[in-house]
Order: structure tokens, then sequence, then C-alpha cells
């Protein structure tokens, strides 16, 4: 037997022993295990499964094992995943700051660095949250006004981040911040890190137009930084923050991100609110349903082939330049249909009238109104597409 | 289910695709219409074609195929889409060679499946009757006579239909026009008494005709199947027409996109490539977007077509998931070519404008849009 089979088998053996027969399905929502200083579990078991797996240095089994990682070249890494895959495993946790910080800190930090911050990383123990977008800079990410103002070993730290997810809950941020006032905006910018318990430094969640959000403002005020927290070269932050998105894009479609199943289904629903139609316009509305549902199974198929072309080593950058926009187009689409077939019912607020179900298809179709926004807004994906993956020319 | 050719099928879409921009590129295509030719193909590009072994690609080795699966067509009717070819491929192997493999007895195959294989016979499937596509609603009239039958009727849009050398006849030996039960298929040759065959000709100037059937007799060994069976195995069939004419409009519109894509860098007004504009930008990056998950359900489309774990119904519906979407998105692609090249683009000298009348008539056959929007509904709700 090849080194990599009995791996596989080795591999095979342990997830059968070690990951807890309930955690072999697909995540339900509200189940996701957050990492970080103090974690909640929703079960035991998925407690148990946690602490095997960061004892096993998977969290990050392609980290070095220094830091506290697997330590798995490429081609055993993927042969994890296809047996976690196989099993159907569970994430063991989430954790913004290994997918997306945690590659740019191997590249680009210092030693030092590393020791200090990737450790904690591998160990599940600290809940970074990202701060990149500021009220006046959104879409134009690289118009940041955030500063942090050299103050001899440290930096004071002033400004504003919005939109930062779970920043109510995070153990420490990595944010872009401005560091020459004076360059063009792109020159700038550097990374830095730090502790959200850090003084100076408070956090405000947003309400949206659908309720309660997962989004905060954080205020930073005269916040001290030290400089050895300072990621890569000063104000070489721009080509880091680049990278870093890099990483957000391969991660999202790695973990499935963009394939997480969807809450509402469109032709289940329209047979049950428009049982039998009858007027052109109920059969028109019909049409809209069967159409919105097909063009969500050719996304499915797009996620399908996007991963098989991964595997056998195709450019996938085009593809995966298109995922969020389309997800976010179509199910925003989707639940204008939703809002014709239920009428009054999908504009149901806080009241007994209207079931669950109905409440959650209005709360959903108000938040859809955020994810073609963040994290890229789709005028800003298809500007992407039409430069960076069609080539064409940018305006004079 | 696999949604990437293979290696071997790869090989074959660079094989394909050679072939054809050196044997019949457009200018081939334009030809063949300026000089009226009644078949609307060139007769020795298809005998070359043959010799590359296309005619064999779907039929198994034991009745003289080459056993490469159905989702090996894909990548031939790809090539066939973007140099805008026409060869019976469709009509003769795909439709009616698939009816002779899956209904047709040794006999049968013996005398029709082989000579189609080996190009000396090529054969049509005359099937619609209404000015769109509804196999099931077939009405033409088969009465018993004797031990055989008398067909009577007319059929329209039968691809490839001048000049083929034998017909299926899709016929009603039993229960009514919108039902499953009672359809049978029937063999004719072109000089069967009662025949008649003429042109009917459309806008992408290939070869389309209309049959008229007076009182044709038949005898029982012409019949493939059972009485009344027939519709399974035409469903069967129809599904792998439909996908390779997927597969046809997704490299046309593939090929007219990087053609406008191109135009778009190059074109100037206002002292800019046109390009430049966002409002063209985005609807360029659109298009793209339609593109890429067109191909996603055009090769789920392939891939069940060879499938055995999926059931009718499945497969159906990514047949028809994959013919919707291929339509749709090459439709869009095509009047947004027309559209984005300007003047030009409405002149018969470019050759957007016969992209775009064979990517229409592609789209009608066998089934349009809503065609196939309401089949997969109707498959998904026997689904559950």
């Amino acid at each position: 037997m090849s080194d990599i089979d009995q791996f596989r088998q080795q591999t095979r053996t342990w997830l059968e022993a070690n990951c807890p027969e309930s955690l072999r399905t697909a995540t339900p929502e509200g189940e996701l295990v957050w990492g970080g200083s103090t974690v909640d579990f929703p079960s035991a078991d998925a407690q148990l499964w946690f602490e095997r797996m960061r004892d096993k240095g998977w969290f990050c089994p392609q980290w070095p094992v220094e830091y506290g990682g697997g330590g798995l070249s490429p081609e055993y890494n993927a042969v994890l995943e296809s047996e976690l895959r196989r099993l159907k495993c569970r994430p063991p946790q989430i954790n913004l700051g290994i997918w997306m910080l945690g590659p740019v800190l191997l590249e680009f930090a210092s030693e030092e660095q590393k020791r200090a911050l990737l450790p904690p990383m591998t160990r599940g123990a600290i809940r970074w949250c990202q701060g990149f977008s500021e009220p006046n800079a959104g879409s134009d990410l690289a118009s940041l006004k955030m500063s942090a103002r050299d103050a001899g070993d440290h930096f004071v730290v002033d400004g504003t981040k919005i939109w930062t997810s779970y920043g109510d809950k995070s153990d420490w941020m990595y944010a872009l911040v401005r560091t020459d006032l004076s360059a063009s905006k792109h020159l700038g910018i550097s990374l830095i890190v730090l502790d959200m318990r850090s003084p100076g430094v408070s956090v405000a969640p947003i309400d949206l137009i659908s309720g309660k959000s997962v989004f905060c403002q954080v205020f930073f005020d005269g916040v001290k930084v030290p400089k050895s927290q300072l990621i890569g070269p000063l104000n070489g932050g721009w080509n880091l923050a680049k990278r870093l998105l890099q990483h957000e894009r391969s991660a999202m479609s790695k973990f499935g991100e963009f394939s997480l199943p969807t809450h509402f289904h469109l032709l289940p629903l329209i047979r049950q609110y428009l049982p039998e139609p009858t007027t052109p316009a109920e059969h028109a509305l019909y049409a809209r349903a069967v159409a919105c549902a097909m063009d969500e199974h050719t996304y499915n198929l797009t996620v399908q082939r996007m991963g098989e072309e991964a595997r056998s080593g195709q450019d996938i950058s085009g593809l995966m330049s298109i995922m969020k926009l389309v997800h976010t187009e179509q199910e925003r689409d989707k639940f204008e249909v939703l809002l014709d077939a239920l009428g009054y019912r999908a504009l149901g607020w806080d009241d007994e009238v209207f079931s669950a179900p109905e409440q959650a298809i209005t709360r959903a179709w108000l938040n859809s109104f955020a994810l073609t926004i963040s994290g890229g807004s789709s005028e800003v994906q298809l500007n992407v597409i039409a430069k960076r993956v069609l080539g064409l020319p940018d305006a004079k | 289910m696999n949604l990437l050719y293979s290696e071997e099928q790869r090989l074959l879409a660079d094989s394909a695709q050679d072939f054809l921009a050196a044997r019949s590129p457009v200018a081939q295509q334009r030809r063949l219409r300026d000089e009226a030719c009644p078949e609307g193909f060139d007769q020795q590009l298809w005998q070359d074609a043959v010799a590359l072994g296309w005619s064999a690609i779907p039929f198994p080795e034991s009745l003289g195929g080459l056993d490469f699966g159905c989702m090996g067509l894909g990548p031939v009717f790809e090539a066939m889409g973007r140099n805008l070819s026409a060869s019976p491929l469709l009509s003769s192997v795909v439709l009616s060679g698939s009816l002779l493999h899956l209904a047709g007895t040794p006999a049968h195959q013996d005398r029709w499946l082989s000579t189609l294989i080996s190009g000396e016979r090529r054969m049509a499937l005359a099937l619609d009757e209404h000015p769109r596509h509804a196999p099931l609603q077939t009405a033409l009239k088969a009465e018993a006579d004797g031990d055989g039958f008398r067909l009577t009727g007319n059929k329209y849009f039968v691809i490839d239909g001048v000049a083929a050398d034998t017909y299926v006849v899709a016929a009603r030996t039993s229960g009514q026009p919108g039902e499953a039960q009672g359809i049978s298929l029937f063999v004719l040759e072109a000089d069967a008494p009662g025949l008649s065959v003429s042109a009917l000709p459309l806008i992408d100037s290939r070869n389309h005709a209309r049959l008229c059937l007076d009182q044709v007799q038949v005898g029982p060994q012409d019949m493939l199947g059972e009485a009344g069976e027939a519709w399974p195995v035409l469903a069967k069939a129809l599904d792998r027409g439909c996908t390779c004419l997927a597969a046809e409009l997704l490299g046309a519109a593939q090929m007219l996109f990087e053609t406008t894509l191109d135009y778009l860098k190059t074109r100037v007004q206002f002292d800019a490539p046109i390009g430049s504009f966002q409002s063209l930008q985005h609807r360029a990056a659109g298009l793209y977007v339609d593109l890429a998950l067109a191909r996603s359900a055009v090769m789920a489309g392939l891939a069940a077509l060879d499938d055995e774990g999926l059931n009718d119904a499945e497969r159906g519906r990514l047949v028809s998931l994959a013919k919707w979407k291929a339509g749709e998105a090459a439709a869009r692609v095509s009047n947004e070519a027309v559209q984005m090249h300007g003047g030009i683009g409405v002149t018969d000298e470019l050759d957007v404008g016969l992209f775009l009348k064979r990517i229409r008539v592609a789209q009608a056959c066998l089934g349009d849009s809503d065609y196939h929007c309401e089949r997969y509904w109707a498959l998904d709700e026997t689904r559950g």
C-alpha cells in the first residue's frame, strides 16, 4: 500500500472512531460552532468533535506543525477533505481568522508574529472579525479613512469600521488603516491586528430593515496598537487586502458557503399558496416561479462543477467571480415571486396571524437586500467580471 | 454524476473543432445557403465525419458502435455550434439511430442501423404536426389493415427530411392526442407509395421538410416496438436529441459571445473602445454569467443521458433544464450580439445574423423554452 493510501485508511478509521454520529449531517441553521475565547456548543457531541479535531491539529491541516497545524501536504489535505466529505462530517468550527487572515500571516508576517498569532488560531481560541468597510468606504474600499498615527513604539488608531460581522462577539480584529495621509489612496494603507478589548474600542450592533443582524459598527477612539501588530510592510496593506479577499473566495467555495441550502424551496411553496392557478396572472406567476427554480438548479450545478474543476486542477477564477452575484440575485428574485404569491401574508410583522414560515419569508426577503450589497455589491461584481475575467478596457 | 468531460472526450472536442474549423467554417454554411443546397449540408463533409466515427459514438460495440456514451456527443455538437456546421448527426444518428437501437429488433438493426452507422443510409424522424413541438399530441392516423397499418396525415418540421433515404414516423394506433398510450413508430422508405416530401424552408437555411402521408401501407415488420407502446422509447431518444441541441446552442452562443467581446474591445466611438462603457460592460458580464450557468446545465444533461442510476423523471428534468437554459442563454447572447454590433449587426454580410437565425431554430427544435419549463415543472411534481 502506498503512503497516501495508508494515510487515507488511517484517516478514515480515525474519523469513523472520532466524529460523533450525530454530527454526520449538514449543519442546521444556528448550530454552527464559532471558535473563540468563549464557545457556545449546541451539544456535548459538538464540543467533543471540536476538541478532538483541535488536538489532532486539523483545524488547520495544512499549516506547519510548529504553529499547531497538521503539517499536511496539499495532496494529503485533499485526502482528508475527501474523507470528511465522505462521512459528511460537519465542520468542527467556523473561524474567519483561519480562513482569511491565517494564510496571509503565513505568507507575510514576521516569525515573531507567527509564533504569537498562529498557535491560538490553530487551537480555535480566538474569534476574529474583519475591519474593512467604513461609512464612506463601501464599494470604494481604498478610500478608507480610519487612521493609525505613528506614536513611537505604537500607533494611535482613530475612526470607525462598519458592517463588521459579529464585531460584538469577536476577540481580535484585523483591520485596514490609513498610515500615510499624503500618499495616493491605494498606497497609504496598512494592515494591523488588534485586541477588541483595548481601551477606546466600542461596538454597536446594527439593526437592519429585517430586524436584528450580525453586523456591527466599531468605533476607535485613541486606541493604542503596538507597532509589533503591523502585518507586512508599512503602507503595503492594499496588496495584503487583495490577498485576503482571494482567500475569502476560495474558503467560501471550499467550505461550501455558496452551496448552503436555501431555506425556502420555491416550487413547493408556490404549490402550497397557489394550488390551482386559473387566471392569466396566476399562470404568469407560475411561469416566473418555475424559471426561478430552474435558474437556482443551474446555480447548484455550477457549484458542483466548480468543485470538480478545482479538484481536477483547472483554473476556476472565472467561475468563482460569478458565484456571489448569481446566488444573491437569484435569492432576491425568488423572494419577489414569493411576495407576489403570498400577498399580505408575506408582509406581516410579529403577529400570530402570520405563520412562523411566513414571518421567516418576510425577514429573509428584507435580509436579501443586504446580500446583494455586502461583500462587494452586485455592481462591483459585474465590474470585476467585466475587467478581470473578460478583459474589457477601463474607462478613460 | 460528473460534470466535466473526460480526457478522451476532451481529445474528441479538440479533433472535432479542428476538423470543422478546417472543413466547415461559417463561410461554408453561407455558401450552402447561397447555392440553395437542398440537403442543407455538405455530403462529402458528412461522409468524412462518418469516417472519423461520429455516427458510431453512442451505440454499443455489438451493433457496430464505438460505445463512447451519449456524453461523447457533447463535444461534437458544441463544435458544430461554434462553427455553425450543418450535418445529419442529430436527425439520423441521435434521433433515428437511438430509436432503432432502443426499440428495434436485431432484424431492424441489421437492416437499418448498420447502414446508418456506415453512412450509406440517412434517416429522419417525422414527429411534429403543430407549430410547436408537442410529441404527445401526435395524431397522424395509423389504421389497422390486415396484419399491417395504413398511415394518413401530415408531418411538419422534419429535421433533414428532404432527400432522406428512410423515415421513422410517429403515428397513433390508439388513444387520443395528448395521451402517451397509443403512439407507435414505423419505418418507411422514401419511395413508399403515398409518401410525398417537400422542403419547408426556415430562417436557418437548413434542411427542414413536410411529409404528406396518404394511405401509406406499412407491414408489421416495419413497426419499432409494440403497437401503442412507443412513448417511453421516443421520450428517451428525444432526451438525447434535446441535450445534443443544447450542446450545439451552447457552442454557438459561446462563439458569438467571444466575437462580440472582441468587437467591444476594438470598436471605437466617442474616442474610446465601446467596451470601456460601464453599461456595456455590465451587459457583457451578464452574458458571461448566463453562459457559465448554461454550461453547467448542459454538462448535467449530457451526464444524465448515460447515468443508469437516474429514473426517467430525474433524467428528463435535467435534460429539460439543459435545453431551457442553453436556449435562453443563446437567445439572449444572440440578441445582444446584434445590438452591440450596431448597424453592421443587422447586415447579412456579418456572420452574427447567421448565428442568430440558427440559434432561434435550434431553440424551437424539440421544444422551446416554454415547453421545457412546463416539462421540468411536471417532472418536478412527480418527483414529490
